[in-house]
């Protein structure tokens, strides 16, 4: 258990310097999620003046959720991605020859990304401290909204290690990313779901990935919500466990094709 | 002797295709067992299975006592395994892959540094230790993989083709430091395209081809099955055909390596080179040079397979795996 412990620790410190030393996984976890904050809330921040538009402080204040979805979703993608790369360069050989648990492999990846959702929560709320916004939930609130995006990032990461895994090809995986786009303008990430038109916002209204959206911003733009937070919890656990199954029947496939 | 590694029967079949029909073979504690064969023979295949990466489809393995199916974790504890590819991130550094290779065997912290760093001191990569692999040079990178696959003093080494593509002073390197473990009592299984390498290291050699083990033994025992040596004949443009009708007459033809060499079996060894030039210069065949050749892995590997395993590695073939039926 110790050293199965200590595995998950080594493989997600690795996940996140190779995450570091390529830019083109980092790049779409931190630098494309802040130009899209910039351009929204530089372009559209009008948008709180439209009848119907939550109450918030500022569209940067509402936007940072949105942002931190992106984030968090893009670093399940990376992960998948780096993940097929280790398959396909046989680096994953290395490790499923040790005398771990090979599930301690997937579980050590998504270490990884969690710990760069954690990054990802902690670059965007101080991006909007800085300039200007409020975290209306205060200490807590922020704390609150780390914790969810950072459990959130593990369960995505859950998915792209499954489609890694089944594939193993870098290439499908990263064909991914628009439909990762797709989910993110389907929920409630960039905009409110009571101002959206039909069919989307009936998409958006049952997207689990809109329950975490509102369980991460609730504390942001007003303060902390026990009924967003219970269902942005549950929606997470869905989706880790829907990841977790996935990756595991994935992990089963693989070992048994080699 | 005690066997590190016992096969009997094994097989691994991708759908419809066969890649290993029922390989038997046994290794004894202690020694370098080459496993020759050209590319998609079945040795990665083998490997693969005896290292626990992919499961057999028929028969039974032991590795260091245990078997590879049902004490998968005992075996994987056992052996240290440098694969074909060099699998190695490029994007970490020399000690960290060492250090990460360390935790992965279970070996703590502060020993796992230790190790890495008497590792990385054997394999002459201190200076480059820091550095990202990514920038390392072929043999670099294999003594590296060398070192990590050490890590844990395993008592079985597979080595999957450690020195295709290096050149001949990192291969030698790489020679060398196989012999220093075999000598410290590591058992060695070494998959190889490289005869020379076989013959240098080996103390028993497996020749597998389509799947199956087509001959087995010591390098020196293989070599005598064969018996007489050949004479190696490089002739002048447009005459080989009728060379090799003429020598035939001689003895039994070798198949040719390419189309202006003539290679013929003779009994009597240097006793029937004159009568081969004798019988060439009556029919106004020129020769550009002659050799008297005796019988190396080479010939052993054509006497098994019908053709040459080297001429076969530099045309290239198919994926390990997809060819043998």
């Amino acid at each position: 258990m110790a050293t199965n412990l200590r595995v998950v620790g080594a493989l997600g410190m690795r996940s996140i310097r190779q995450t570091f030393r390529r830019p083109q996984l980092i790049a779409p976890i931190i630098v494309f999620p802040t130009l899209l904050l910039a351009i929204q809330t530089g372009g559209a921040g009008g948008a709180v003046n439209l009848p119907g538009f939550p109450p918030v402080q500022s569209f940067l204040q509402f936007m940072l959720a949105g942002a931190m979805m992106q984030s968090l979703m893009l670093a399940g993608n990376s992960g998948g991605i780096a993940m097929a790369v280790d398959l396909e360069m046989g680096f994953t050989d290395r490790l499923f020859a040790a005398p771990i648990s090979r599930f301690t492999i997937v579980l050590g990846r998504l270490a990884g990304t969690a710990a760069l959702g954690l990054f990802a929560a902690l670059w965007f709320l101080m991006i909007g401290l800085v300039f200007g916004a409020t975290i209306e939930g205060g200490v807590p609130g922020a704390l609150l909204a780390i914790g969810l995006v950072t459990a959130c990032a593990m369960a995505v990461g859950g998915i792209g290690a499954a489609i890694a895994l089944r594939t193993g090809s870098a290439s499908v995986v990263q064909g991914l990313f628009p439909l990762v786009l797709v989910v993110l303008f389907l929920s409630s990430a960039f905009f409110p779901v009571e101002l959206m038109i039909e069919p989307a916002k009936t998409i958006a209204e049952y997207n689990p990935f809109s329950l975490v959206v509102e369980g991460v911003r609730e504390p942001i733009v007003s303060g902390i919500d026990a009924s967003d937070t219970r269902d942005a919890v549950l929606a997470i656990a869905g989706i880790v466990v829907f990841g977790l199954v996935l990756s595991a029947r994935a992990l089963k496939h693989r070992l048994r094709v080699g | 002797m005690t066997a590190a590694i016992a096969v009997e029967g094994l097989e691994r079949a991708f759908d419809d295709v066969l890649a290993v029909q029922g390989v038997d073979l046994e290794v004894g504690e202690g020694e370098i067992y080459g496993f020759l064969g050209p590319n998609g023979a079945g040795k990665t295949t083998t490997v693969r299975m005896l290292t626990t990466l992919l499961l057999p489809t028929g028969g039974r393995a032991t590795v260091a006592g245990h078997d590879v199916v049902a004490e998968a974790r005992r075996v994987r504890a056992s052996i240290g395994v440098a694969l074909q590819e060099a699998a190695l991130d490029p994007l970490m550094t020399g000690r960290e892959l060492i250090r990460l290779q360390a935790t992965l065997q279970g070996i703590p912290g502060a020993e796992g540094r230790r190790r890495a760093d008497d590792l990385l001191e054997r394999v002459d990569l201190v200076a480059a230790a820091d550095r990202r692999v990514g920038a390392y040079s072929g043999g670099m990178k294999r003594r590296l993989d060398l070192a990590a696959a050490l890590v844990h003093e395993p008592r079985v080494l597979f080595l999957d083709e450690p020195t295709t593509g290096l050149d001949p002073v990192s291969r030698k390197s790489i020679w060398e430091e196989v012999r220093t473990l075999n000598d410290e009592g590591t058992t060695v299984f070494l998959t190889t395209q490289y005869l020379e390498e076989a013959d240098q290291l080996a103390d028993n050699v497996g020749i597998i081809d389509s799947g199956r083990i087509v001959a087995e033994g010591t390098p020196a025992a293989l070599k005598a099955e064969l018996g007489h040596p050949h004479i190696r004949l490089q002739l002048e443009e447009g005459s080989v055909a009728q060379a090799e009708e003429i020598c035939a007459r001689i003895g039994p033809l070798l198949p040719p390596i390419d189309g202006k060499t003539v290679l013929v079996e003779v009994e009597n060894g240097a006793g029937d080179i004159p009568r081969v030039v004798r019988a060439l210069d009556d029919a106004g065949i020129g020769v550009a040079s002659l050799e008297l050749v005796h019988p190396s892995l080479d010939d052993v590997f054509v006497a098994k397979t019908g053709y040459h395993l080297e001429k076969e590695d530099e045309e290239g073939s198919e994926d390990e795996g997809a060819v043998a039926a």
